[in-house]
């Protein structure tokens, strides 16, 4: 049976009275405590009435006030409903725990987070610059991003 | 499945000799690569213990582009993701910003936007076949897909001018209205498809080399399938009933009649590479039935009607995904209420599909690699952005 994304977080709210779920109406989605992360996955993929067996998509957001996003976009091929749970992770600590055990889709996917966005991912086993060359520096979808002039002593035309 | 207890690297090396595992780098500028892919094989003898795939090479910054560019501005760019597969880059990312602005587009508009994607998605899969024939060692194939997708792209150029990369999906329409003898021609092309793929059946897909080249071969099982986020023809190849145009319905899909074809291990195990090139062929007979329907009932009306003067959507984030050739591709937009994008994220189909690689390849010989990666259908367009 599908369920609501209201209905979902105030299931969530039930399985885990010590970890900070909140739910934003205006998307609407679940916002997570970056470092619990993992054990609400869990309990998302397993639990009979979720069975969120698919992540859709896993992106990384710089706000631009200083803080930065991890958006996972789920959903459950067995109850066709879908969710989108957000971490929340200051820019100068950004840590969120990795799902990559959880769905293996993530891992491609928090690397990429990592490479353009600058997000660690803890716990991911091979987290390593994805699209970026491995010597890169900086992360390019950063809003404060600056081009470096050199890449390896060679110029970087734009 | 093969037998490789005799050649371990324990009873070789009880006979005294020295053995390591080797590390072969195929591509970047390998011809079965499809583009530019490295991958790091990890050997032992001709046998594949680990692949890592490193991806990269051909990142265009499409993301960090479209946040500098206007709504309208960055279409262009989502068609030099998947190459192949133009039109239906369009119309995802067309979808998801007529969701944010609440845009109700004209009838008119959705019979051309879905004849478009679904002769788009013949086109692909007849380059996915034919190369793939190729990879294998069959040529013929190859110049008779590539001679029938040349009806398709005659359509294309003679309704928008281009061939490859179209800008065709705008939002809240399309660019140009279809010429006069579209119908006509669009059902003369599905005619002349229906018996290339029986051709191509008769040809290489149950070609008694073919199939011993494929059955068996990079077996992904269902669940694995699922928990990598392999999608299209990946997901459906294992067996799995999927079909985004069915199962989360967008534009006017629910309108028609088809089936969702899936594998279902005919010539050997379901998930095999078989099984997922066959989806393909069937999903071309889909994608005609599809196509034929739209025809009957194709609508008059002003293809521009909806198109807003100025795109600037409501404050706001969606998620919004289509059924690619090569699977789910989304779209994860937000706005800040201005002009340009405040975040567009392109989940591709193939960067997920090529994820499970290393799963699926373990055991194979080094020539498997190839069917294996053939089989898969990548666009690096797409998986690098």
């Amino acid at each position: 049976m599908a369920l609501e994304p209201k209905e979902i977080y105030e299931k969530l709210q039930a399985a885990f009275p010590d970890i900070s779920v909140e739910f934003d109406e205006a998307v609407p989605c679940i916002i997570v405590e970056p470092m619990k992360w993992k054990t609400v996955a869990l309990f998302l993929r397993d639990a009979d009435d979720l069975k969120f067996d698919s992540l859709m998509c896993l992106s990384g957001v710089d706000n631009g006030d200083g803080n930065l996003v991890s958006v996972c976009h789920l959903d459950s091929l067995a109850h066709r409903h879908k969710l989108t749970v957000k971490c929340v992770v200051p820019a100068d600590d950004p840590k969120v725990e990795s799902v990559e055990q959880v769905w293996r889709t993530a891992d491609w996917h928090e690397r990429e987070a990592y490479d353009l966005i600058g997000i660690e991912y803890v716990g991911h086993r091979d987290l390593r610059r994805i699209l970026m060359p491995y010597d890169w520096t900086g992360h390019p979808l950063c809003k404060d991003y600056e081009v470096p002039e050199f890449y390896n002593g060679i110029k970087v035309p734009y | 499945m093969f037998d490789n207890s005799v050649t371990t690297r324990e009873d070789i090396r009880d006979r005294g000799l020295r053995t390591e595992e080797m590390v072969l780098n195929m591509g970047p500028q390998h011809p079965s690569t499809h583009g530019v892919l490295r991958l790091e094989l990890v050997l032992e003898g001709e046998i594949i213990r680990k692949v890592i795939p490193h991806i990269g090479y051909l990142h265009r910054c499409f993301e960090k582009h479209a946040e500098n560019e206007s709504y309208t501005q960055v279409i262009p760019y989502t068609d030099r993701m998947d190459y192949l597969a133009s039109m239906n880059n369009n119309h995802g990312y067309a979808l998801g910003i007529e969701r944010l602005m609440g845009i109700e587009v004209p009838e008119r508009v959705e019979y051309i936007r879905v004849i478009m994607a679904e002769l788009q998605r013949i086109a692909s899969h007849l380059v996915a076949i034919g190369t793939y024939g190729m990879d294998i060692g069959a040529f013929t194939p190859f110049l008779y897909c590539f001679r029938d997708r040349e009806h398709i792209l005659d359509i294309f150029e003679k309704t928008c001018g281009a061939r490859l990369l179209y800008n065709y999906i705008w939002i809240g329409g399309v660019s140009h209205d279809v010429y006069p003898e579209f119908v006509k021609d669009v059902a003369e092309v599905v005619k002349i498809l229906r018996p290339t793929i029986k051709e191509l059946n008769d040809l290489l897909n149950y070609n008694k080399i073919f199939i011993d080249r494929t059955a068996n071969v990079g077996v992904l099982p269902a669940d694995v399938a699922i928990n990598y986020g392999c999608t299209g023809p990946m997901l459906r190849g294992s067996g799995v009933n999927f079909d985004l145009r069915r199962d989360d319905p967008y534009s006017i899909y629910d309108r028609f009649e088809w089936e969702v074809r899936i594998g279902k291990g005919e010539a050997g195990t379901v998930g095999d590479c078989w099984d997922r090139h066959m989806v393909r062929v069937w999903e071309m007979e889909e994608s005609c039935n599809i196509i034929e329907q739209a025809l009957e009932s194709f609508p008059e009306g002003d293809v521009h009607a909806a198109i807003p003067r100025r795109v600037r959507p409501p404050k706001g984030e969606i998620y919004v995904r289509v059924e690619n050739p090569r699977g789910e591709l989304g779209y994860y937009i937000i706005s800040d209420g201005t002009g340009t994008p405040f975040r567009i994220k392109a989940r591709a189909p193939g960067f997920s599909n090529l994820s499970v690689i290393n799963e699926i390849s373990q055991g194979h010989m080094v020539a498997d690699i190839v069917a294996i990666l053939g089989s898969i259908d990548i666009v690096l367009g797409e998986i690098d952005r």
